[in-house]
């Protein structure tokens, strides 16, 4: 009875991936992966080096074949239709380069004559900020610049599902920002993003349903708002304050586990979304004189910390 | 499907000519070594002279052909190690190129060099070694592409096993100039032991050498018909092979 359902429901995943392994020699580098990406979406696979990110995303790509499980992208096999899907989706490899003396403007072109209908190449160059690098060699450019170049290469076949792998290492935070926005550019006209990243800040910020992997395995998979909420669900409540009777007043709220004091600061520990409410409107009840004021929550590196036992950069 | 071919056959010869060391190697050697010994020897060039090896008298021009060959083999070699370890043969893959392309496309840049440095080689050495009207330039010319597709496609086969870029040119070398000295340029293949004269028949080089020196002296190409035959016979032969073993990354 599928009329009934809405519309967003009966959709196709865009990428579809079933129980994949993959194994190089006597190392298992991926095992027993599934997991759904939907259209529109920046879904990111997070997990530290070596985890497996990517060889999965090049077995979603197309690049490698996996020794067991089943694969759909865009309703086609990566391994038999491999043409067909590159027409439709962009790639952005990691750590790949380009020869050392290719022109920006070369590259673009190059790329363009590839595709049966591929984007105003010129445009795409204007658009990612590399207008004035047009004739430079590659070899020139800056991290920055590359990776840029390299989104521009993957967006030349106007595709509908992108690829970016490691896209932002080894770049400083000011370029990892500008990177960012152009991503969450790609994802406002209408494409899919599936990226893999060790920077959990990346993924808390750029995406908006991860996949934590560690070993070769799907951990666990949600929102970076369900993730902590499922497996961090601590909140902290800091507060600066001269008030004798605080202290005994923040334990009245039944979300509060325990109130340490030094001096005039309070560290509030509690669970549940709603205890900053709490602890202002118990500020408020009682009028109290507040001086400084500030709440922490947990990261997607504490659920990664609590999930497998290890900090991502171990 | 050849989508792209031609565009990144001449990117890629656009990017060679960019790097002026490479085009120097390819291209300024063989010519160097060629108008040098022509001027070193002056008048004894194309003759058989007591005290002047027979390879760098008669055989000049096609030793030097010779050399052509192996320096374009060995730039073939380097580029290819160098594009797989800086993953640009990985990102090439990437895209609808197909595999065959992109190594086609190296083949053709190759080839297009070799008839280069062989006009140059010509050009400059004209007043050493004037070239009579009895040598068939275009027929010689064709012998030297054919010698060098066959050579470029054992070229493959080296590129799959050198292990880094770095190692790529003198592991190349290594492997490439003692083949040379057993091809009969320096020493007819019949002069050698029985085993290196073994070896000698199952290296391209030896057959290259037989049908240059061949054409050059106007022999013409039904005299060398199994030169031909053998030389196309190991270019298909280390094409499947590679096919096989070429390591992308």
């Amino acid at each position: 009875m599928t009329e009934w359902l809405p519309a967003n429901v009966t959709r196709e995943p865009v990428i579809r991936v079933a129980s994949v392994r993959k194994t190089y020699g006597r190392t298992v580098a991926v095992d027993d992966v599934s997991f759904d990406v939907q259209s529109g979406e920046i879904f990111g696979l997070i997990g530290p080096n070596g985890a497996g990110k990517t060889t999965t995303m090049e077995c979603v790509d197309g690049l490698r074949t996996p020794d067991r499980g089943l694969i759909s992208v865009l309703g086609l096999d990566p391994r038999r239709h491999v043409y067909a899907l590159q027409e439709r989706i962009g790639v952005q490899l990691q750590e790949a380069q380009l020869q050392k003396r290719i022109k920006v403007r070369e590259a673009v072109g190059l790329w363009s004559s590839l595709y049966r209908n591929p984007v105003d190449g010129d445009r795409l160059i204007e658009q990612l900020g590399l207008g004035d690098k047009r004739n430079a060699w590659f070899m020139t450019l800056s991290g920055g610049q590359k990776q840029r170049l390299f989104i521009a290469l993957a967006l030349i076949n106007d595709p509908e599902l992108v690829f970016l792998d490691e896209l932002t290492t080894g770049l400083d935070p000011q370029a990892r920002r500008a990177i960012w926005d152009l991503v969450r550019g790609i994802r406002q006209r209408g494409k899919t993003v599936f990226l893999t990243t060790h920077l959990m800040e990346e993924a808390e910020r750029l995406c908006d349903r991860v996949a934590i992997i560690d070993h070769g395995r799907i951990v666990d998979i949600g929102t970076p708002a369900e993730l902590v909420q499922r497996h961090c669900p601590e909140r902290t409540v800091i507060i600066v304050i001269e008030d004798s009777t605080a202290a005994d007043r923040f334990r009245a709220i039944p979300q509060v586990r325990s109130v340490r004091s030094e001096g005039a600061q309070l560290t509030i520990h509690g669970v549940g979304s709603d205890l900053v409410t709490h602890v202002i409107q118990c500020l408020a009840e009682h009028r109290m004189r507040v001086i400084d004021f500030r709440t922490e929550f947990p990261t997607l590196e504490d659920v990664f910390l609590k999930l497998t036992g290890h900090m991502i950069r171990d | 499907m050849l989508r792209g071919l031609w565009k990144l056959t001449w990117l890629e010869i656009k990017i060679f000519v960019r790097e002026p060391l490479g085009v120097i190697g390819t291209v300024g050697i063989p010519v160097l070594i060629f108008v040098v010994f022509g001027r070193l020897l002056g008048s004894q060039v194309r003759q058989v002279s007591p005290g002047v090896p027979r390879v760098v008298s008669v055989d000049l021009p096609i030793l030097a052909s010779i050399l052509i060959t192996a320096s374009t083999v060995l730039s073939l070699i380097a580029i290819i190690a160098i594009y797989r370890e800086g993953g640009i043969l990985r990102r090439l893959r990437a895209t609808p190129l197909r595999p065959y392309t992109i190594l086609t496309a190296h083949v053709l840049v190759k080839l297009l060099f070799t008839a280069v440095t062989l006009a140059a080689m010509l050009l400059a050495g004209r007043r050493i070694y004037a070239v009579d009207a009895d040598v068939p330039l275009v027929s010689f010319t064709l012998a030297l592409l054919l010698s060098t597709v066959s050579i470029l496609s054992l070229g493959f086969l080296i590129a799959s096993i050198v292990p880094t870029a770095r190692f790529a040119q003198p592991l190349g070398a290594l492997i490439l100039y003692p083949m040379l000295g057993v091809s009969g340029l320096f020493a007819p293949v019949g002069s050698l032991p029985p085993a290196l004269q073994a070896v000698a028949r199952a290296l391209p080089f030896t057959y290259a050498v037989s049908l240059l020196r061949g054409i050059w002296h106007g022999e013409g190409w039904s005299a060398h018909a199994g030169d031909v035959a053998i030389l196309s016979v190991m270019f298909l032969l280390f094409t499947a092979v590679s096919a096989r073993v070429f390591r992308w990354e």
